[in-house]
């Protein structure tokens, strides 16, 4: 039986320019316990068919056809048109959050932080089943316990503020399972997650819905999850259905051109180095437009460019106010030694809160280390960045960009993209006025976008286009080492794979070094040369990509590789050995990786160029049967 | 929370302390004062005898004394012509220029002024709070662009016209009397029933026309915080919930909405003082406002300088309680320590 049968969809905004079809006569159906992926990059029209589905449309769209037909097999009543129903009127509220409900992308923001969650998630026990606020409560604890909240009781008084991304995600799925619907939609529910909570979560979705016997619609651009979830699977690109069918199908004979690409634009584990991935639109890349004005750099290719020695960080949290001042204390970078080689990506990886944007920001001295160096080679030997003086720190900072993870709040929005291209240039004081104006328009081509954007504001772009403006303020210095930081997590599968292939070319042509900062396995995996893995403010692991992706030796990058979903079949996710290990905590690791809070974070080299924090081995000699 | 409410208050001495000296030099920046000018008027005029007088006056009050003595003793801290006597002993300072203690000249005025600032911080709150949710809620329909209109209007009129304007119209339609905060049979007569009410009656004209600016502004914004939120995720997951569009505004975004507001209650009280000088010289409002002008404009040293002393005290009375009722209100605030720790 179908819960959901949606048949020939089509939903129309009106806007200034006339009506747009954001939906093309849509039919797909979501079977009884069954998850069905709806897959497809931003703008293709997924969550336009959510909003559909929950009634929660923006006024100014209209379903203009077809037919959204629910199916409550808990009655057995006849099927709903929710496409007919007035959506603010009781019938719609009545379906809301109690047969049909919905997870958000944004655990951040989808929870109000002013109410507590048990406040919240009661509501809907209130709403629908008539409970008092008393019982709303209990049922409350018992959903907690269900998406195993640890100390369900002493959660539900809990504000949305005081927890974690994952416990705030268990929340909203607590939230939308207290009434037992009979469709969860879950829209994009793990991609704003570290990927070993993207692990927890997706098998607590798979938990909750055999407990519950539920039709699971999963809505996402990410194959990994789609491969690991989905019974069937929904293509859609530009509001219309390109491809559908069953997992094993659409993996084993991808017959649509563009579901082939999408595929070939997701990084994976298996691909050699010099495959690359196909992006559904790909950039040319001019590159002679970069070796204009560069600083030269001296530094011989596999020579050290920067070397962090020792960095260690606190960050201090001041609690209460004037008076009180017991403050805690948080190591945010704990004994951190890495060397970066020109010409050469460091991939940085790490859970959020594992101090890799610290390392980045420290190399940047845009904050100060409490003791250690950071040592950057101008041509002149390494030299500490701190000693800089005024103008070498120019020259400094003319050498190293960044490149930021939100393309949103990176840009100005009050600052045209030809104001944003030629600040650097004005602030370093190259070129004339015309050659600044010639360089913004380079700097677009070379990113792929057309130079008669240049007097546009950053809101009339799209994600993978600001992050593409982003690179090119990044590129207007011509720098020789760049940080990217998450420059990927916001963006589509295919946007990703666009940006990642720029940066790769860029590489190649312009000899550029890269620290490239990422919790996502797989994308470094593709990008860099050298990997190193942080956690709680400590380096464990580094070494050559392929060694570490291939023969991972501690028990924290094994998690991390573990928790990767890739898109393939044949390799799921081991949601057990996933809840079974703690990999994150430094003291529950076994011996000899095992490091307690007063223990130095000594790495050993046990092959070599491989080095794995092992305190315990410290000066011995590395014994192949020990591991 | 108690000790929260402890601390802020202890707080609040050290800057009423820094608010009492720069009032104190910048009360004192123009050169000389009251008794001197008096006494170069005399000069002039050749009247030499007086002068003597007014000499005796300026040692008495400690004006002869250098500037950072004249700040202690006027806060009391340091001994002056009658040993510790100043603020803190609860000597409010002489006034010059009405020949009487400061107490004496705005005893009568501050009580009005308090129930003044207040009326008006209600009428504020409550002709803006629904007129806000309205336009919020029904975004470029006519009713919005309606209220908009009149705001405009309300932030563009001047007060004292706008104030006249409505005096006119109150005393031909309801024989309310011109100017004045009661009836001028009340003036001199203890408390009453009748004497209360034509206070309250009174109190309608010069409370919309302090208020209708405060009004404007406070619609724009109540209208912009919540658009602002409206369109938030966590009100999306409400509807999610099936909860019905009233309930939903009531429980989410309003409450979101809230916190500028009640911030707002510290900040609204100077800013209804000093507005509000202009139409209480042209109301004839028994208010601190005119006294505070001719104070300042006379040098009537510590006049001014108290009423500014006190207008400081109210703001910062404001802050607190703006303060604790955004702890009350907001768990962020009142927890947030505790969570990043």
């Amino acid at each position: 039986m179908n819960v959901l049968s949606i048949e020939n969809l089509t939903v129309e905004f009106r806007t200034a320019e006339g009506p747009v079809r954001a939906v093309k006569d849509v039919s797909f159906a979501v079977p009884q316990r069954k998850t069905v992926a709806l897959v497809g990059e931003s703008g293709s029209g997924k969550t336009v068919i959510s909003q559909t589905i929950m009634g929660l449309l923006p006024t100014n769209a209209a379903v203009t056809g077809g037919r959204v037909l629910l199916c409550d097999p808990r009655d057995g009543s006849a099927p709903i048109d929710i496409a007919a129903l007035d959506r603010k009127g009781p019938q719609m509220r009545h379906l809301r959050g109690n047969r049909v409900a919905i997870i958000f992308q944004e655990p951040m923001t989808s929870l109000s932080p002013l109410h507590t969650i048990g406040d919240q998630i009661g509501e809907a026990a209130q709403l629908h089943r008539n409970v008092g606020a008393a019982e709303a409560r209990e049922l409350t604890v018992e959903m907690l316990r269900l998406v195993q909240f640890p100390d369900p009781a002493s959660a539900v008084d809990a504000y949305p503020f005081e927890l974690s991304g994952g416990l705030r995600q268990r929340a909203m799925i607590a939230m939308a399972m207290i009434c037992k619907p009979a469709l969860l939609i879950a829209d994009e529910p793990t991609t704003a997650l570290d990927v070993t909570i993207q692990a927890e979560i997706l098998k607590l979705i798979k938990d909750v819905q055999s407990e519950l016997e539920m039709s699971v619609l999963m809505i996402t651009h990410d194959f990994g999850v789609v491969a690991n979830m989905a019974d069937d699977v929904v293509v859609i690109y530009h509001g219309e259905i390109m491809e559908q069918g069953t997992a094993p199908q659409l993996f084993g004979n991808p017959q649509h051109p563009y579901l082939k690409a999408l595929l070939n634009a997701v990084p994976g584990f298996h691909m050699d180095k010099d495959e690359r991935l196909q992006p559904i639109r790909p950039i040319i890349l001019p590159a002679e437009a970069l070796t204009g004005n560069r600083v030269d750099c001296t530094v011989k290719p596999g020579q050290p460019l920067v070397k962090v020695t020792g960095a260690r960080k606190e960050f201090s949290l001041r609690k209460g106010g004037l008076f009180s001042s017991h403050s805690r204390s948080i190591l945010a970078l704990d004994d951190i030694n890495l060397t970066i080689r020109r010409g050469e990506c460091l991939g940085l990886v790490g859970e959020s809160g594992s101090g890799k944007t610290t390392v980045a920001r420290a190399i940047l001295r845009a904050i100060e280390l409490d003791s250690g160096t950071v040592a950057y080679d101008r041509g002149e030997g390494l030299q500490d960045i701190c000693s800089l003086d005024k103008p070498a720190l120019m020259d400094f900072r003319r050498r190293v960009q960044l490149i930021f993870q939100d393309p949103f709040s990176s840009l100005n929005p009050r600052m045209t993209v030809n104001d944003i291209l030629t600040e650097p240039l004005q602030i370093h004081r190259i070129g004339t006025p015309e050659e600044q104006a010639e360089r913004a328009r380079t700097l677009m081509r070379l990113v792929g976008l057309d130079p008669r954007f240049l007097r546009r504001y950053p809101h009339s772009f799209s994600g993978g286009q600001r992050q593409r403006i982003g690179i090119a303020r990044a590129l207007a210095l011509n720098p020789e080492f760049l940080l990217c930081d998450e420059p990927t997590s916001a963006l589509d599968v295919s946007v990703q794979a666009q940006i990642l292939n720029l940066l790769q070319d860029l590489k190649r042509d312009l000899n550029l070094t890269y620290l490239f900062v990422s919790h996502n396995l797989a994308v470094v995996d593709y990008i860099a040369d050298r990997i190193a893995v942080m956690c709680r403010g400590r380096v464990v692991e580094v070494g050559e990509t392929r060694q570490v992706v291939a023969n991972p030796l501690h028990p924290y990058t094994k998690a991390l590789l573990s928790a990767v979903p890739e898109p393939d079949l044949n390799a799921p996710l081991d949601f057990e050995a996933l809840n079974r290990s703690r990999a994150s905590d430094p003291t529950a690791w076994p011996e000899p990786y095992r490091l307690c809070p007063q223990d130095r974070p000594l790495l050993v080299e046990m092959e070599p160029d491989h080095f794995v924090c092992a305190p315990a081995l410290h000066g011995k000699q590395y014994a192949p049967s020990a591991a | 929370m108690l000790e929260y409410i402890v601390r802020r208050i202890i707080t609040m001495i050290p800057t009423l302390f820094v608010i009492s000296f720069l009032i104190f030099f910048i009360v004192e920046l123009p050169s000389g004062d009251y008794i001197s000018n008096q006494i170069a008027a005399l000069r002039s005029s050749g009247e030499a005898s007086a002068v003597a007088k007014l000499e005796f006056l300026r040692a008495e009050f400690a004006l002869d004394r250098p500037f950072f003595e004249r700040y202690l003793i006027w806060v009391g801290l340091w001994s002056g012509p009658h040993g510790f006597d100043g603020l803190l002993q609860g000597n409010w300072g002489w006034s010059f220029e009405f020949n009487k203690p400061v107490e004496a000249v705005i005893g009568p005025t501050l009580p009005l002024t308090v129930i003044l600032n207040f009326a008006t911080i209600l009428f504020v709150y409550i002709v803006s709070f629904p007129i806000g949710i309205y336009s919020a809620t029904r975004q470029y329909s006519w009713g919005d662009y309606g209220f908009t209109f009149l705001g405009y209007i309300g932030l563009a009129t001047p007060n004292f016209l706008l104030g006249l304007i409505l005096l006119y119209f109150f005393n031909r339609w309801f024989g309310l009397s011109i100017g004045g905060l009661m009836d001028p049979q009340y003036l001199d007569q203890g408390w009453s029933l009748d004497k209360l009410l034509s206070i309250l009656g009174h109190l309608i004209v010069p409370t919309i026309v302090i208020g209708t600016a405060g009004t404007a502004a406070m619609i724009r914004r109540l209208r912009a915080n919540l658009l602002d939120e409206l369109h938030r995720q966590y009100v999306t997951t409400g509807r999610a919930k099936g909860l019905k569009e009233s309930t939903l505004l009531v429980k989410y975004p309003l409450r979101m909405a809230l916190n500028p507001f009640i911030s707002d209650i510290g900040n609204l009280i100077p800013s209804l003082v000093s507005g509000s000088v202009i139409v209480s010289v042209v109301l004839n409002l028994p208010t601190v406002g005119p006294v505070l002008l001719s104070a300042l404009q006379s040098q009537d040293q510590f006049l001014s300088g108290f009423i500014l002393l006190f207008v400081a005290m109210l703001t910062l009375v404001g802050m607190l309680v703006s303060d604790l009722l955004l702890a009350i209100l907001d768990p962020r605030i009142r927890l947030g320590g505790k969570a990043s720790g």
